[in-house]
């Protein structure tokens, strides 16, 4: 407690332990990451292809997601950001570039770090591949992905798709 | 009193669990699309969705977004959403409709009540200065009223183990019930206190659930099913909070909303009340002079299923289904929030 | 069907980026009192309450409308508590003005208010998800590479976002209010701020702040015989879409043009950019400023950054956005929907001081929260519609 201006300031810790399921649909795409494949699913409505297969439904048509679909492992970048401001919890060194990428094969871009270049090389349309962590570090986890970089391929033109999912 | 006739046409529940491993999404997906396939309307008819949550429970900021997968929101809906039980947003698409911006609503709500600590997370709802900083516990604090209802003469335990037998025997009845057993209350007393003096029977098992209603206005709601449940009057009030403040052996505001709502205008077949704990459904019944001929919580209540967020619509749901099957003809759903019955929402409803 | 109503008091928060001179009770009431003194209204007058703040993790309270019962003096009345994220503070505007509209209560007060200096608000905005890659820091991380997208798209100069900014934060300087009150930025002086997040740059970023925001509502027939200056509610709109899903367009969220498109349809406008005399509009990151010019319907596809260049968007322009200095200037994240609303109805009140847009007739608010999905607009007028 802290007593300024004549008041009194009370500083009240909070920890809440949660169980956090990924759910049921989470499952191929999880153990996919384990052996380093990356696993989307696919909606039996629209057909479209998601990874990672948010809360295990497509949000459009309000079904929940079906077939595994293996894609990437490279992909191109739709749009990103150079991050240079710090915050909580945060581990990554700065700046660093944080990017939507549209894995082959899927049809939703995922969130993922760009490394192995300078931070103005970045464009959209730049095709880049993953770079896993030491096996022995990998668990259930899009973070198996230290980050991803570039592949040296002629970029493709994201023309109307850029910014978008 | 209200300018529109509103009805709930059709409810869906999920058999309450414990331990799930779905996502929120992968819970509320399922009861969404049985209650439209039920009512057998199409998606887009639905002219708004209002959702009931709380973000604590779910251990994530801004938790109820994800919801908005669950619901198809494409292309762009109107929807809402409260931080608090499904029969809140009962409430708030009950007064959309009455504005005439639409002519049906679909109301949900979920609480995966078993992956956190409970108890410890309802602690946060009290003065975050005087109250939260001591960590008292929802328990606890249900402990206190019950302790003031037995010293003040009007309930004995006897008669919490009576609530509580009788909703284990019904839930035998109820298919998405959790607990059920075929118990006495002379059995049920020789168990120990959990939290003095309450026993375990006397407090509503947290489960995980999720569940969903479809309302309609007038016509529409008579071209959706044979016999609406429609609301003559829904209201709710919220007494003081300060413990101290009032006294904790009646509930002023559930009197107020049960008056306002015309609770006491004829009798009531069936009153599904969201009492979590045994005494306070005792309390309930007094405040809103509920009387013999009133079967209260046929459903088993929240005594055996209390799934937090989604137990006050529940009792919305089990209301009307017995208007639906013809064994109810007036029948009254309640819903409370905030510790020690502090805000209360009572609806009475009736076949045509 | 529904009721006309009209909003009669207005009070807001000295916002700051920590009042700790308050607790969340007193926070809250600062806005109320005002808000009933600008009505001429006592609490006891209220019916109902209607409150709404973004999530409760932000302060470490879970559902505090229940606590603050008695700090709102509100003992046997109806209290209820709307979460719609970004977009709360308009939402629950909305929500208070249906239960006028539906013939329920005469006289409502409403609230919305974040004190999220007591928490840590870029953690409550970006708490990693189990085996998920927690990349992004808070919003300007999420958005900037929407922006990247439209500047793309649109070929805009890259000193729009600048310019945007230094014009809302030099119209905060006449908004005693507001968080911010920074009086020399120049577009030299901002295209200097360092990028947080590129494109975004520290000057086109709203800061976090504590505040609160009330407004008093009544039926017409109360109104009617309140004698002060009144904000009718022409027409209100909400719409929604999910965060992400393939092929999503999240530069121009077809929620988004549909929220504005019902509330131009509901409120008889035909030509926005001519009728409508003044929009307070939801812009935390400068850049959606040009963006939602677009998204409104107010400017063309790809030219909203025109109307910045132009100069159409000042106060001295045909279609001023926030005099009040927005959300860049002050940003309380419960409060800032009811801000938006509630300056609107200011203008309208002509209470709205030195940032006052004359003879404002027809006045816009506007909010949106999530991943740029909830959207809530409201329209007012000083003549009953």
């Amino acid at each position: 407690m802290s007593e300024a201006d004549g008041i009194l300031r009370l500083r009240q810790p909070i920890s809440v332990t949660y169980n956090w399921s990924a759910g049921p649909n989470a499952t191929s795409p999880l153990n996919g990451l384990l052996n380093g494949t990356l696993i989307g699913k696919r909606c039996p409505g629209c057909s479209l292809v998601y990874f990672p297969p948010r809360n295990g439904v497509c949000p459009k048509c309000a079904r929940i997601l079906g077939d595994d679909v293996v894609v990437g492992p490279r992909g191109t970048i739709t749009t990103f950001c150079v991050v240079n401001v710090p915050f909580l919890g945060q581990k990554i060194k700065l700046p660093y570039v944080a990017a939507q990428i549209l894995l082959d094969g899927a049809d939703i871009s995922m969130q993922h770090l760009i490394q192995e270049c300078e931070a103005s090389d970045v464009r959209i349309g730049m095709r880049v591949e993953p770079v896993w962590k030491d096996r022995s570090e990998w668990g259930p986890t899009l973070e198996n992905i230290a980050h991803f970089r570039p592949t040296g391929e002629p970029d493709r033109d994201m023309g109307a798709e850029a910014g978008a999912s | 009193m209200a300018r529109r006739d509103v009805a709930i046409v059709g409810t869906a529940q999920r058999p309450n669990e414990v331990g799930t491993t779905l996502t929120s999404v992968e819970l509320i997906l399922p009861v969404i699309n049985e209650v439209i396939a039920k009512v057998g309307i199409e998606r887009r008819e639905i002219g708004f969705w209002c959702h009931g949550s709380c973000d604590y429970m779910s251990g994530q900021p801004f938790s109820f977004v994800a919801a908005v997968d669950a619901i198809g929101a494409w292309p762009p809906i109107i929807e809402s959403h409260v931080e608090g039980d499904g029969a809140l947003a009962l409430y708030e698409a009950w007064v959309k409709i009455q504005t005439g911006e639409c002519d049906v609503a679909l109301v949900f709500s979920n609480g995966k009540t078993t992956s956190g600590p409970i108890d410890r997370i309802l602690n946060l709802q009290a003065d975050p200065y005087m109250v939260t900083p001591l960590w008292p516990g929802f328990d606890s604090l249900a402990a206190l009223q019950a302790r003031a209802c037995l010293d003040a003469g009007i309930m004995s335990e006897a008669d919490m183990a009576e609530v509580a037998a009788r909703s284990y025997r019904d839930a035998m009845n109820n298919p998405v019930a959790y607990a059920k057993e075929n118990v006495t209350a002379a059995q049920l007393l020789d168990r120990p206190y959990t939290t003095a003096p309450l026993r375990a029977h006397d407090c509503g098992v947290p489960v995980d659930g999720a569940n969903a209603i479809i309302m309609a206005a007038g016509d529409v709601a008579r071209r959706l099913t044979e016999r609406p449940a429609w609301i003559r009057g829904i209201d709710h009030r919220i007494d003081t909070q300060r413990l101290g403040a009032r006294s904790l052996i009646e509930s002023s505001s559930a009197a107020i909303a049960a008056a306002t709502a015309g609770v006491g205008n004829d009798r009531i077949d069936i009153a599904e009340l969201h009492a979590p704990y045994t005494h306070q459904e005792i309390l309930l019944r007094r405040a809103m002079n509920l009387g013999e001929g009133t079967h209260i919580n046929p459903s088993g209540g929240a005594l055996v299923s209390n799934p937090a967020m989604a137990a006050g619509l529940a009792r919305f749901a089990e209301a009307a289904e017995s208007v639906f099957s013809g064994s109810a003809d007036r029948v009254l759903a309640h819903c409370t929030s905030g510790p020690m019955l502090q805000q209360n929402l009572v609806c009475v409803m009736e076949g045509e | 069907m529904a009721d006309l109503c009209a909003v009669v008091g207005v009070g807001q928060t000295k916002h700051a980026s920590c009042r700790a001179d308050v607790s969340i009770a007193g926070l809250v009431r600062e806005a109320v009192d005002r808000a009933l003194a600008d009505a001429g209204i006592g609490i006891d007058d209220v019916d109902a309450i209607v409150i709404g703040k973004a999530p409760d993790p932000l302060e470490g309270v879970a559902m505090p409308e229940l606590w603050l019962a008695d700090a709102l003096a509100a003992h046997g009345k109806p209290v209820f508590r709307v979460h719609t994220a970004g977009s709360v503070g308009g939402s629950t505007a909305i929500v208070a003005a249906q239960h006028v509209m539906a013939g329920i209560h005469g006289t409502v007060l409403t609230i919305g208010f974040e004190k999220q200096s007591d928490g840590n608000a870029m953690w409550a905005l970006s708490v990693p998800i189990p085996f998920g890659m927690p990349v992004h820091a808070g919003a300007g991380g999420y958005f900037s590479p929407i922006v990247r997208g439209y500047i793309k798209r649109s070929n805009a100069p890259t000193h729009v976002g600048a310019m945007v900014a230094v014009k809302d934060r030099t119209n905060a300087c006449k908004n005693p209010y507001a968080h911010l009150h920074e009086p020399d930025w120049t577009l030299e002086k901002a295209l200097e701020s360092p990028m947080m997040w590129d494109p975004i740059r520290f000057v086109e970023t709203c800061p976090s702040s504590d505040g609160a925001m009330a407004l008093v509502l009544m039926s017409e027939e109360r109104a009617d015989k309140h004698s002060g200056p009144k904000a009718w509610v022409h027409a209100t709109s909400m719409r929604s879409e999910p965060t992400a899903f393939a092929g999503r367009e999240q530069v121009s969220p077809r929620a988004g043009e549909m929220c504005a498109e019902d509330l131009w349809r509901k409120g008889g406008i035909t030509n926005p950019a001519k009728e409508i005399d003044v929009v307070e509009m939801y812009v935390p990151f400068a850049w959606f400023e040009p963006m939602w010019l677009e998204n409104l319907g107010f400017a063309p596809r790809n030219e909203g950054w025109r109307w910045v260049e132009d100069g159409v968007t000042d106060i001295g322009g045909s279609l001023p956005i926030n005099p009040s200095g927005g959300v860049l200037s002050t940003n309380p994240i419960g409060a800032s929907g009811m801000l938006r609303f509630g300056e609107a109805a200011m203008q309208v009140m002509g209470k709205a001081g030195e940032h006052q847009i004359d003879g404002a007739k027809k006045a816009v608010g506007h909010a949106y929260g999530g991943g740029s999905q909830f959207f809530a607009m409201w329209l007012v007028s000083n003549t009953k519609p």
